[in-house]
């Protein structure tokens, strides 16, 4: 497989055509995805015509940007105009957004090219992306195992070389067990660092939008294509974010490290996931970096803390799917039946499950013991991590307790699937970013393992200097 | 003040006021859409204001100014950040079904308005969006019985204060006082066109009764659908009776929301609004605290208008009118102004708010033009000819009317119409000596007859000096001349 940086370089020296690129990602997807199902939508059509447009731009001596040609999956909660975006759920059907998220015009602008519409779970919620009202997606490295979730479609996309960049969206792991979970690269970055806007929300204060690649240096490059301050969303930071592709080579020797005792030591982590962490923690002092065990004491409720405040922020989210203005619209006898049957046939169980948790977290006389708690853990999950990088530079642990499991597994307890992000979650409720990068197999199927690098917030370029030194230590290039 | 009821007992009113507030921003709260009042249905609409999935609000700076401006006018404490939260609901009218407003941290905090030497505490004035407009189709025009209904959603996410009085309120006339000065400070600042019939501003009276001399605060009723001063005043002493009542037979008040029908003049219960709603408040997570910079406070303290109450008061002591006049005159949009305008050229501020208040008024009343239009030269300029004499006071309206409508020079109007008096004493007892000279007789029959014949002799000759100056000698100047005359 190529990479992003080798096509966008051959693509602008006119080495290769843009057309010839995407032809051949849409030749691979059209073989593939029936088994894998990995998009929702493609959009042949469009990529072509982008791809002819940037091939015209090209011969017109027009300067093209950094993905110059670059074939890119967008996770479907992603609003692109005219193209239909589901978050996998049947409640958005037919819906055509009018508008691009910013990310999408921000690749556009870079010169990548979107080939389709990856599959999740529904609106984010899940981990397998088995909660997908139009079917699950399959695991590139073993097609009887999940990719992950939320961002499956995404992580299987590149792990099957449909695209060698994809976007997913993390709010409480969905970018980077996916990728942990299909052996590529997955980032979420400091929240607020990429626009919000065109994201479709699952949980306000926990969604970010992050890079998928099959490598540490390709993930950079697209995270720096579209990251920076954005008058359309709120939340956005309008700092300068220390640049990374620069940096990426600079090694760690001198970092100091923490192993994250909470996230590794625990029962539920599997003992081959908890040995790739420790071999990658003894590569990285082999490459001159100190590593010792760091107690972050809070992040032990991290899970449950998760799972009020994310809810809470969705079951708000998620009311203006309604049937009055777009997406399904199931007619009853007046409006609130209307309203309650169509979002009733229209959402699917997980979906309804966490509204249901989250309308009851808000409520009154709850919520203080509920959301308001939530909120608390959230401080002091801050303030240890706070307490932690006061002696480490970055934090290390797993990012997935276990390796792919097996489609089904884990459908029937949700408690056990919610298990899958333990490890992911306290970065989102903290805002700061974290990196997932392959490193080794399970001794017993062979299935990637993904280790994770955290980062305090705007620490992004660090945590991918460190993530390029394990992927180093794999692959020695 | 006291209510009588008819069983003869006496009875207070208690009532505070929600007031919602249409913020004149050109841009809605959370975009950049326009904030239009009458426009075509679903234009001025966009992914934020419709809610669509994946927009994002972005709160408009102008906004937190107009607020700051409020926090300014009504002595209000606007604490260092203020939040917005999300009230949770569903209703076809609101995009998101939830609405953005502020809780518990509402940037207007703890102000005042004085009435009549009353102060009238504001608990608070918060921020929030509004909704869209529903159109029920059908028979009634109302939800129930509506075949469907049409959703405008160009109010969607139109900025809206709500200002929310103390309890401080304790008759219909004062609630409408309060209104009334409400308006009159919000129109001055530059923050709301303030049209009751435009629903920019929008009033929700808590009425509740308690015996006279009562410390206690009875149940309360929430008034709803008061779309003018007269609906509140009316709506208001309805209630008050009809909770009189309840409490003089033994029974007693349901807290609960009513409707008043302008049509069948009374409040009636909503009951279908009264499901116990919870709202499910949360700060919204899509926007930042409101923390208005240092630099903007000062930018809106040194830029603060003077205000009504406080111009009022000038007016009155300045030009010594009356604060009826002064009212009158503030009460119409510009006319103060114009009226300063006019007394900055020289004129007396009382004469020119009395011109101003009645031929200005019926000037602007009949032919609907803009004060902010008017020449102040021409109200002034008619002004120092009275004054001086060159014209009567009766002539003047004359000219400034026609100086008004035909958009002409006062001077040019008494020109071409020779209206200009003859003030000048040389001329004047020119004319005097040839009409005495000329009419030997009258003056001879003057000096020897009694009173009668010489009320009639003097009569005659006054007839004839105005004859000879052509209608135009200053009558002032001209009798005691001609007095003089007579008996020299
Ligand atoms: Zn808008």
């Amino acid at each position: 497989m190529t990479s992003a940086r080798e096509i966008a370089a051959a693509v602008t020296a006119r080495e290769r055509s843009a057309r010839e690129v995407i032809d051949e990602h849409l030749a691979r997807i059209d073989e593939h995805d029936g088994e894998l199902h990995a998009f929702n939508v493609v959009i042949a059509d469009e990529a072509r015509a982008a791809a002819e447009a940037l091939d015209a731009r090209i011969a017109a001596g027009e300067p093209v940007g950094p993905l110059a040609g670059v074939p890119v999956a967008l996770k479907d909660n992603l609003c692109t105009r005219g193209i239909p975006t589901t978050c996998s759920s049947r409640i958005l059907e037919g819906w055509r957004p009018p508008y691009d998220a910013t990310v999408v015009n921000r690749l556009r602008a870079a010169g990548a090219i979107a080939v389709g519409k990856t599959n999740l779970d529904e609106f984010a919620m899940g981990s397998s992306t088995e909660n997908s009202a139009f079917g699950p997606t399959r695991n590139p490295r073993d097609t009887t195992r999940v990719p992950g979730g939320s961002s499956g479609g995404s992580a299987a996309a590149v792990a099957a070389g449909f695209a060698p960049l994809a976007l997913g969206s993390d709010t409480g792991g969905s970018i980077r067990q996916p990728a942990a979970l299909c052996g590529v690269v997955g980032m979420k970055p400091t929240y607020g660092a990429v626009s919000r806007y065109g994201l479709i929300a699952f949980a306000s204060s926990l969604d970010q939008i992050g890079p998928f690649a099959a490598d540490v240096t390709d993930a950079a490059l697209l995270l720096e294509a579209m990251w920076g301050h954005d008058r359309m969303d709120s939340t956005s930071i309008s700092d300068d974010l220390v640049p990374i592709s620069a940096d990426l080579e600079r090694g760690v020797r001198g970092l100091r490290i923490g192993i994250v005792e909470e996230l590794t030591d625990v029962e539920g982590i599997a003992a081959d996931v908890r040995a790739a962490v420790e071999r990658a923690a003894g590569a990285l002092e082999a490459a001159g970096a100190k590593v010792e065990r760091v107690s972050v004491p809070a992040t032990v409720h991290g899970l449950d803390a998760y799972y009020l405040i994310a809810p809470a922020e969705a079951s708000s989210n998620l009311a203006r799917y309604d049937g009055v203005r777009y997406g399904l619209r199931c007619d009853d006898e007046d409006v609130q039946h209307m309203n309650a049957r169509t979002r009733g046939e229209g959402f699917g169980a997980e979906v309804k499950r966490r509204i249901m948790l989250g309308t009851y977290a808000l409520s009154a006389g709850y919520y203080d013991a509920y959301y308001g708690q939530a909120q608390r853990v959230r401080t002091l999950i801050i303030r240890d991590f706070a307490r932690a990088y006061e002696r480490f530079d970055v934090l290390l642990s797993p990012t997935s307790p276990t390796v792919a499991f097996e489609l089904g597994a884990k459908t029937a307890d949700p408690l056990a699937m919610y298990l899958s992000d333990v490890c992911t979650i306290p970065t989102n409720l903290a805002g700061h970013c974290a990196i997932s990068v392959p490193f080794g197999v399970d001794s017993e199927l062979g299935l990637p393992i993904g280790v994770q690098v955290l980062g305090r917030e705007l620490a992004d370029a660090l945590i991918f200097r460190v993530a390029r030194a394990i992927e180093l230590s794999v692959s020695g290039a | 003040m006291t209510i009588v009821s008819d069983a003869g007992s006496e009875w207070e009113l208690v009532s505070g006021l929600e007031v919602h507030v249409e913020l004149a921003s050109t841009t809605k709260l959370f975009c950049g859409c326009p904030n239009n009042f009458g426009s075509e249905p679903n234009t001025n609409i966009c992914p934020v204001c419709l809610g669509l999935p994946g927009s994002l609000p972005v709160l408009n700076e102008v906004v937190v100014e107009y607020a700051l401006r409020v926090g300014e006018a009504f002595h209000f404490d606007v604490p260092e950040r203020s939040v917005f939260h999300r009230k949770n609901y569903f209703y076809p009218d609101m995009p998101k079904d939830y609405q953005v407003t502020q809780y518990n941290e509402p940037i207007c905090s703890r102000g005042w308005l004085e009435i009549d030497g009353t102060r009238i505490g504001i608990l608070r004035a918060h921020l929030e969006e509004d909704t869209g407009k529903s159109t029920h189709v059908g028979t009634t025009g109302r939800i129930h019985g509506a075949s469907h209904s049409l959703v405008d959603y160009n109010r969607a996410g139109v900025p809206l204060l709500e200002i929310v009085s103390d309890p401080d309120i304790r008759s219909s006339e004062q609630a409408v006082a309060y209104v009334e000065e409400l308006r009159a400070t919000l129109k001055a600042i530059g923050v709301s066109d303030v049209k009751m019939e435009e629903g920019s501003l929008r009033v929700d009276a808590n009425v509740s009764v308690r015996r006279a001399g009562s410390t206690e605060f009875g149940t309360r009723c929430e008034i709803k659908n008061l779309n003018s001063l007269k609906s509140l005043r009316d709506a208001m002493d309805y209630e008050a009776r009809r909770q009189i009542l309840l409490l003089e037979e033994g029974e007693s008040v349901v807290q609960e929301t009513r409707h008043w029908s302008e049509v069948e003049l009374h409040t009636q219960s909503m009951r279908s609004k009264e499901e116990a709603y919870d709202y499910r408040y949360f700060p919204e997570p899509d926007l930042v605290p409101v923390a208005p910079t240092a630099e903007l406070r000062a930018k809106v303290r040194a830029e603060m208008p003077e205000l009504p109450a406080v111009r009022r008061a000038r007016l009155i002591e300045e030009w010594g009118v009356s604060e009826k006049e002064a009212r009158t005159l503030l009460g119409v949009d510009g006319l103060a102004d114009y009226a300063e305008a006019v007394v900055a050229l020289g004129a007396p501020g009382r004469d020119v708010t009395l011109w101003a208040t009645q031929d200005v008024l019926a000037y602007l009343n009949a032919s609907n033009a803009a004060v902010s239009l008017l020449d102040p030269a021409t109200l002034a300029d008619v002004l120092s000819m009275v004054r001086d004499g060159s014209i009567s006071r009766n002539q003047g309206k004359d000219v400034l009317a026609e100086a008004l409508a035909e958009e002409k020079r006062p001077r040019d109007i008494v020109q071409e119409r020779g209206l200009e008096q003859v003030s000048d004493e040389g001329a004047l007892i020119a004319a005097i000596d040839a009409v005495l000279a000329a009419n030997a007789d009258a003056v001879a029959e003057y000096r020897a007859g009694d009173d009668k014949m010489r009320k009639k002799k003097r009569g005659f000759l006054m007839g004839e000096c105005m004859k000879a100056l052509k209608g135009q000698g200053n009558p002032q100047l001209l009798n005691p001349l001609l007095d003089a005359r007579l008996e020299g």
